[in-house]
């Protein structure tokens, strides 16, 4: 199979205008007679959908959520990234293409890099016109912070609740296109297959949620806007309901999958608190700026925050500030995250043990508390409803957690997957950020695919195709709804001992201990044997009561938790073929002398990308060499 | 802790449903309130009895979607979301009853799962502003008082989770639609429909069959995210001035 990218010809600059040129155009009066289906109505999602229906195509949009407003995106917290420069502080699109390409460490493709750059201005007027309240200045502009590591302050922000204002201000535009009739909206439905015609996707298959019907649908061309896949490891900071199935099912019929094993563990989380945990709550990023992040010099071992007091100042270690004097306490995500990890595994971590101090004592005797409490009262509210603790008056206790997964479905430029026909924006691809995501950039990729790119390159694929009708009564729409009756009807037979979270949470755990913040091979082929005991005994002894015709909770996480089974192995083996260290991926063979990620430029500079190559077969690795012209590949050092 | 619980059970819509109790033993006080329904839906499933229905997703007290009835309250005694509350918030021994949303627009799916679709529809009516996407001026084109700009925040921060419905005697729905009301009828970009806004999505309100407002505010001490009554106060004078000076009155429920 020959991986094309489709990255346009000529400078880096001129490229998405030139491709925009010449992609082919559908006539407006032939745009209703072409449907499209929209899975997933999150910010890639919704504003897709919405887009494409002003456009006139026939939409049809799926969400598992009770409403579209549900979908994930709306818990994104800190910002949106766009190179405006309305702060005259030096940004510029090459700035933030920049900063990009670095933060991902290398391992994304310039071309897609850069047209998010150039396309985030755009987002921002889009969300204004729409009523979006972003923060302002007393003089009525707009208001700007600095974030992620970088130099400039290019993020928007609508005070800690980002994601939900730039999610509602989606949903509105896609409520108006419901109201006039061109996105017919399926809530409570979840799609359970892709359906494919002649090697070019035709449909899927879905399931009501409250009515447990499979039903099948066509459509001229399919977006899967579903995601990521960050809850393989149950705990995460995903929804309980973010899942990998849309995705996975379109790997099993062609689609390759993209650096699976590429995940993002947020270093400022709340600590798991018993067995009973069920996930993990992000405390925002911003709170690197202010508060410092120690543990004692000497293991203490169960130190309670109330007893953080007694520890005298030369008894702390404030490892962040001690080993990056240059960066302290605002390194990147990635290194951040390792370094807790590191400290705690030499057994220095407080409370639980898996747990390190986030102290704002000194920036409320610099500040005063009430600065402190304008910048973050509402987060310091959230963790003392959730801890006990009042972080005015004691540390917060953080640790890393699963947050992004920047693996995906393998896309080219025009976001089309390897089915044609079958596109995927937004988190579900694996196209922008590389090996690590800056923060703020979420947001602006899933709306820069929706809004900006998909209008334009989807009439490319469309302009070719005949727009007759799609019928559903083919064998293959039929062979496809047998079939996820079948799985379901399996389900319900097992009649095992174990419940659906059992397995969920030991897959979790495997997930986490050996392809986590740290691999090593060693470790992952342990873990590659477990998933698949794991999985086999799944299949024998889930249980899984209740019905098919009707609201079953149970039922959809199992085939959820199933899916994940068949993607953790996926991404040990691409941990494991991935012998280098790059951004949020640490291979403990790759590092420096002083324990940095070490990458291998000349034998890693490529996305691996899996094709599916049927039950129990190994996939098999596709390279899609990354070529830089426009950069120099250097070591991060943030010393 | 030791817990008795008192759980609405309904196996569908058409079913009628009643009370069931289940007693819990070594609940922590460091759980979530929906972490304690994880453990008792695991112990039922071992049992092999049919795992208790309920609607959550983000358990971060931002997507809106739980929507439980606890102690005579939505989302329970503290101020919150009730995947924000924690077992700490009961006292060891406690009795709590769990019912769903109940309101005649928000009718019971199963257990505790209601069906919200009434909210949705009720924005599709006129909530937004008809821009398309692309076109739009830039972002800083039109200034916005600071102070405009955090009161259209504060009523946009609205999660749609509809326990202003169900902490309401009469189930009226006033404070969410006088959010989305009042968000874009205090910014510029609201303004050019904000009379037609007001009368179709008042209109679709009634149609739902949403209950009259009557002032006692139940609705702003139970939102989870502190939506004022002033929002209601904002969209009724919305809606009269509208009434004496748009061009196109619609009414269709309030007949």
């Amino acid at each position: 199979m020959k991986l094309d990218s489709k990255i346009p010809e000529g400078p880096l600059a001129e490229k998405w205008t030139k491709h925009k040129f010449n992609l082919k155009l559908v006539n407006p009066a032939n745009k209703r007679k072409y449907d499209i289906i929209v899975v997933g109505t999150g910010l890639a999602g919704a504003s897709a959908a919405a887009s494409l229906a002003e456009l006139g195509y026939n939409v049809k949009a799926f969400c598992f959520q009770d409403s579209p407003r549900r979908a994930h995106s709306i818990a994104a917290q800190g910002g949106i990234n766009a190179a405006k420069n309305y702060q005259n502080d030096g940004d510029s699109v090459q700035r933030l293409f920049y900063d990009t390409i670095k933060g991902g460490d290398y391992r994304a493709r310039e071309g897609n890099v850069y047209r998010l750059a150039e396309v985030s201005v755009n987002i921002i007027d889009q969300c204004v016109a729409q009523g979006v309240p972003f923060a302002r200045e007393y003089g009525g502009l707009l208001s700007n912070r600095s974030f992620g590591g970088a130099q400039v302050s290019r993020t928007f922000y609508a005070r800690g609740q980002t994601g939900q204002q730039l999610l509602l201000g989606a949903y509105s535009a896609l409520n108006r296109q419901i109201a006039n009739g061109k996105v017919q909206m399926y809530n409570r439905t979840e799609m359970l297959d892709l359906v494919t015609v002649d090697g070019k996707a035709r449909g899927i298959v879905t399931r009501d949620l409250i009515t447990g019907k499979i039903e099948a649908h066509s459509g001229h061309a399919v977006l899967l806007c579903t995601g990521g896949y960050g809850n393989v490891f149950f705990l995460s900071t995903n929804a309980k309901g973010s899942n990998v199935t849309a995705a996975w099912r379109a790997h099993k019929k062609g689609a390759l999958f993209g650096n699976p094993c590429y995940t993002q563990i947020h270093p400022t989380c709340i600590p798991v608190s018993g067995d009973h945990q069920s996930k993990l709550t992000l405390m925002s990023e911003s709170l690197r700026n202010d508060g410092r992040v120690w543990v004692p010099k000497v293991a203490s071992p169960g130190l309670k925050a109330k007893d953080a007091k007694d520890i005298p100042e030369s008894g702390r270690d404030y490892f962040l500030e001690r080993r990056y004097p240059s960066f302290g306490n605002l390194v990147p995500r990635d290194v951040a995250s390792r370094n807790a990890k590191n400290i705690c595994d030499e057994g220095r971590g407080v409370g639980s043990g898996l747990a390190v101090f986030l102290d704002f004592a000194d920036a409320i005797k610099r500040d005063g508390r009430k600065t402190i409490e304008a910048k973050y009262g509402n987060l310091f509210d959230m963790y003392r409803q959730i801890t006990g603790d009042n972080p005015y008056e004691v540390p917060m206790m953080i640790y890393p957690a699963v947050h992004y997964t920047m693996g995906g479905l393998w896309v080219d430029y025009n976001l089309m997957t390897s089915v044609p026909g079958l596109y995927s924006l937004g988190e579900a691809n694996f196209s922008d950020h590389g090996a690590n995501r800056l923060g703020a950039s979420a947001l602006m990729q899933g709306l820069a695919d929706g809004y900006f790119v998909i209008p334009y390159t989807i009439g490319d694929y469309l302009a070719g195709l005949p727009h007759a009708k799609i019928s559903t009564d083919s064998p293959e729409f039929t062979a496809a709804v047998a079939k996820a009756n079948a799985t379901i009807n399996k389900f319900l037979s097992i009649k095992g001992k174990k419940t659906v979270d059992q397995f969920h949470r030991e897959l979790g755990l495997t997930m986490w201990d050996y392809c986590g913040m740290s691999r090593t091979a060693e470790g992952l082929l342990k873990a590659k044997t477990k998933i698949q005991a794991l999985r086999a005994e799944f299949w024998q002894n889930v249980n899984v009561l209740g019905g098919a015709d009707e609201l079953n909770q149970e039922l959809e996480k199992a085939m959820r938790v199933a899916d994940f089974m068949e993607l953790g192995e996926l991404m040990v083996d691409d941990a494991l073929n991935r012998s280098e260290s790059c951004g949020g991926h640490f291979r403990e063979e790759s590092q420096t002398p002083e324990g940095e990620a070490l990458r291998q430029d000349d034998e890693f500079a490529y996305v691996a990308a899996w094709q599916y190559m049927g039950e129990n077969q190994p996939e098999v690795l596709h390279q899609e060499p990354l070529v830089f012209e426009n950069v120099k590949l250097t070591q991060r050092s943030y010393k | 802790m030791k817990i008795t619980l008192k759980i609405w059970r309904q196996k569908n819509r058409n079913t009628k449903g009643s009370f069931k109790m289940y007693a819990l033993e070594h609940v922590s006080a460091d759980m979530s309130f929906l972490e304690m329904l994880d453990v008792l839906n695991s112990d039922l499933i071992q049992k092999g009895e049919e795992s208790i229905a309920f609607d959550h997703d983000c358990r971060e007290g931002i997507c809106g979607m739980c929507s439980l009835y606890i102690n005579g309250r939505p989302h329970g005694p503290v101020q919150t979301t009730a995947c924000q509350l924690h077992m700490r918030s009961f006292k060891d021994g406690q009795t709590i009853t769990i019912e769903p949303w109940r309101a005649s627009a928000f009718p019971v799916i199963k257990d505790l799962v209601v069906d919200r679709s009434a909210f949705d529809r009720i924005q599709q009516a006129g909530g937004y502003v008809s821009v398309n996407t692309g076109g739009v001026p830039d972002a800083n084109e039109i200034p916005i008082s600071k102070k405009i700009a955090d009161e259209a925040f504060d009523a946009a921060a609205c999660i749609g989770c509809g326990a202003c419905v169900a902490a309401c005697k009469n189930a009226s729905a006033m404070l969410f639609v006088g959010a989305k009301v009042s968000q874009f009828a205090l910014l510029p970009q609201g303004k050019p429909e904000r009379k037609e806004r007001v009368e179709k999505m008042v209109a679709q309100m009634d149609a739902e069959g949403f209950g009259a407002c009557t002032n006692t505010g139940a609705c702003e001490a139970e939102c989870p995210k502190g939506i004022s009554l002033t929002n209601i106060a904002r969209m009724n004078r919305e809606y009269f001035s509208s009434a004496i000076s748009s061009y196109e009155v619609q009414s269709k429920g309030a007949d």
